[in-house]
């Protein structure tokens, strides 16, 4: 029976994991994450959950395990946030380059040092080039669905998928979250289908061996492609994510009456002449700031990016093309460089026309509040400075205060 | 009863040809290995030597499943290997051997191999030991013995090597086994009897390497052998906490014969050169004593 319930966002998630029947959990607690496998280790234990817990003793070996599990053609699941995420790191582009289809929760989380637990997106984006398929909700209910939806897109392509959403923000915030029956998620949802990786005792193989550059010859003759080729066949994979993660969006939204939009989302975009842009729950943000200057006048929307790798360059172009501005707030940053998001979008515009200016901001960094009326704000100074004919703007961070002004804060050191 | 040498499967998984050095014990040892688990297996392997006596994709070296595992990740990799195994039905299958060098085993390997030994998961892991980093040219590993030179002690180790048998001991696990590669019945019964045992199951075995070591090739069994008489190398198992010298080792403690000083053993390779006496006097007390304990352990059968 399907039920609508109050829960967090790791519940969510864990509630996800339980529906796909997953087979193999492994995880190390970091806060924000840690209610995920908490949760999941309780229904292991009860029983609820038919699936091998492993209680591993570091972030490295719980994708080690999920990988490996995975190799021989288990379903896994993990979960983990900043150093979590950093410490795994090794073995986030291992379970990519090996194309294995593990769904793993990154609680967004800041990165040390100094120590902070809350949220920013800076874990996930620095492993943004490892070769896996990047998701991120905007509420606990989209938590749900798209880990499901992980499933289906990450066997479907072998490819891995990381569910990304705001550590606190989401995490431990309760919201009305929509669970399907068991036999609901099944429908949606078959066993994971054979791959290639399995063992087997009559057709072994030797799996992820020393590859070289160029194609070489098997002991048949047969000629097969080498570390480039394999490489391009990773990012061809990822290309035809552009159309596999709408596909598997809108065929949830037919059994489940609910879409998440795909590879974006949008909020008053239609007529929009300013566009707000941002991954996570600061979109939902956003939508209150673009409601305020639509209140004034401004034609403004938000442009909600859920898939960030692939980066959905053509679909944002033709969400973008007409515009005049977009204002990407950015909760990560590429240090000594710009936000994340905004260098790429600027990329992707970049050479094409009728295209708008865009300006990029940080925020949020390491859990700094920010409220939709400071984002409104920072839209309201970003407009000023385009029609005053800025086309180009140096990343501006919202809510950053002045500390230096009482004479007596330095550097987190109170004298 | 150990088995004879004649005795062993004929069956081979090793396919003729492969990318190791000249001499290389690890192939002798795989071959006990792999006729000790009937080929019912699949190998877990990090970066090493054995990756590279693998063979490159798309070729293989092994009519065996084998998986390629990052660095440090060995042992997580074989737990992940056993539950995803479980979690199908398929774990009566096959055994899972994790397989990896001393620095991937006892440095830079050792917290998740520790992490799985404290839970016991059903696998073997063995490290084979080769004294050093040799897949990276030969760099010190904490399993390199006192006085080795190699290419970050230029001038021989100061410190003598990790005892990992026993820090795997001290985990509490069901079985534990000291061999050496050119012992073929001692690796073969160990491994026969580590595949009977449920949880984790541990093995070291000694693999003389002629390019780390400095010694001609054809002399790989000699020198393996010589390690063993010198009491560098014992042959034993701990089976259900029960310490017994095997093969050569248990002969060696019987006959009550005095062992060959190191020094011999020292001569025959290169990367002992000109190693002041003080070392070598050293190393001998080390021996000497960690060979008593072994003898006064030793509960024959
Ligand atoms: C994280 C990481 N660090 C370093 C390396 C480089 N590396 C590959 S093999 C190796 C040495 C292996 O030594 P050992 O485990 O003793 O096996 P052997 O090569 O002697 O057989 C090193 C340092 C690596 N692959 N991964
Ligand atoms: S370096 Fe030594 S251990 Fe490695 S393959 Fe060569 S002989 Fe064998």
């Amino acid at each position: 029976m399907s039920s609508t319930v109050v829960i967090t966002g790791n519940e969510a998630a864990a509630t996800a994991a339980k529906l796909a029947r997953v087979q193999v959990v492994a995880a190390y607690p970091i806060t924000p994450q840690s209610s995920v496998v908490e949760t999941l280790s309780r229904w292991v234990e009860s029983g609820e959950l038919a699936a091998e817990f492993v209680t591993v003793e570091s972030e490295h070996s719980a994708l080690t395990v999920c990988l490996a599990a995975s190799t021989v053609g288990a379903r896994t699941f993990t979960a983990t946030s900043s150093n979590g995420l950093a410490y795994m790191t090794e073995q986030v582009w291992w379970t990519a380059g090996a194309r294995l289809p593990v769904v793993m929760g990154c609680v967004n989380r800041s990165l040390a040092a100094p120590w902070n637990v809350l949220n920013d997106q800076q874990d996930s984006m620095s492993v943004r080039d490892s070769g896996w398929i990047q998701l991120y909700c905007r509420d606990n209910q989209e938590i749900l669905d798209t880990f499901l939806q992980a499933f289906r897109i990450a066997e479907e392509l072998s490819l891995p998928v990381m569910v990304c959403y705001d550590g606190f923000l989401l995490s431990h915030t309760v919201m009305p979250v929509h669970v399907p029956s068991a036999e609901e998620a099944d429908a949606f949802l078959p066993p994971r289908p054979a791959g290639l990786q399995i063992v087997d005792l009559n057709d072994p193989r030797n799996i992820g061996p020393v590859t070289l550059a160029d194609p070489r010859r098997d002991a048949s003759g047969v000629l097969h492609g080498g570390y480039m080729e394999i490489r391009h066949a990773h990012q061809q994979a990822l290309a035809e994510a552009l159309d596999v993660i709408p596909a598997v969006d809108a065929e949830f939204a037919d059994v489940f009456r609910r879409s998440w939009g795909g590879l974006t989302w949008e909020h008053r975009l239609e007529d929009a002449e300013v566009v707000l842009v941002a991954a996570g729950s600061l979109g939902m943000e956003l939508t209150l700031a673009a409601d305020e200057l639509r209140g004034e006048g401004i034609r403004a929307g938000v442009l909600g990016i859920r898939a960030y790798r692939p980066f959905p360059v053509e679909h944002l172009c033709g969400k973008l093309v007409g515009r005049t501005l977009a204002i990407v707030f950015d909760k990560a940053l590429s240090y000594g460089y710009g936000g994340p998001i905004c260098t790429d979008l600027r990329a992707a515009l970049s050479g094409r026309e009728k295209m708008p200016t865009v300006f990029g901001t940080i925020t949020g960094l390491g859990g700094r509040d920010v409220t939709a009326a400071q984002l409104a704000e920072e839209a309201r100074a970003a407009i000023s400075d385009a029609e005053a004919g800025m086309s180009q703007r140096r990343t501006v961070w919202v809510n950053l205060q002045d500390v230096a002004a009482d004479g007596k804060t330095m550097c987190g050191v109170r004298e | 009863m150990s088995t004879k040498i004649l005795d062993l499967p004929t069956t081979e998984y090793m396919l003729p040809g492969n990318r190791a050095c000249a001499g290389c014990a690890i192939g002798i040892g795989l071959r006990s290995i792999t006729k000790a688990l009937d080929g019912k297996m699949v190998l877990v392997n990090p970066a090493s030597c054995l990756t590279v006596l693998g063979g490159m994709y798309p070729v293989s070296s092994m009519r065996i499943p084998w998986i390629n595992v990052s660095f440090p990740s060995t042992a997580a990799a074989a737990a992940g290997v056993v539950a995803g195994l479980r979690a199908q039905g398929r774990a009566d299958e096959m055994t899972v051997l994790a397989m990896a060098g001393d620095g991937g085993t006892g440095d830079i390997g050792i917290q998740a191999l520790s992490g799985a030994a404290e839970r016991n998961d059903d696998f073997i892991y063995m490290c084979y030991d080769n004294e050093a980093y040799m897949n990276t040219g030969t760099q010190r590993s904490g399993l390199t013995p006192h006085g080795a030179r190699t290419t970050t002690t230029s001038r021989g180790k100061k410190e003598n090597p990790k005892d990992l048998p026993r820090i795997m001991e001290a985990h509490g696990i069901p079985y534990i086994a000291s061999t050496s590669a050119v012992y073929p019945t001692d690796v073969y019964d160990k491994m026969v009897k580590a595949r009977g045992i449920k949880g984790l199951r541990y093995l070291h075995m000694n693999v003389p390497c002629p390019n780390g070591w400095g010694f001609d090739p054809k002399d790989t069994v000699k020198l393996g052998k010589l390690a063993v008489e010198t009491g560098l190398v014992a042959l034993y198992e701990i089976d259900g906490g029960i310490f017994r010298l095997t093969d050569r080792s248990a002969m060696l403690a019987a006959g009550g014969k005095p062992l060959v000083p190191v020094a011999e053993f020292f001569a025959t390779q290169a990367r002992f050169k000109s190693l002041p006496p003080q070392s070598v006097a050293d190393v001998q007390t080390w021996v000497d004593r960690r060979w008593k304990e072994y003898v006064s352990r030793h509960q024959a059968e």
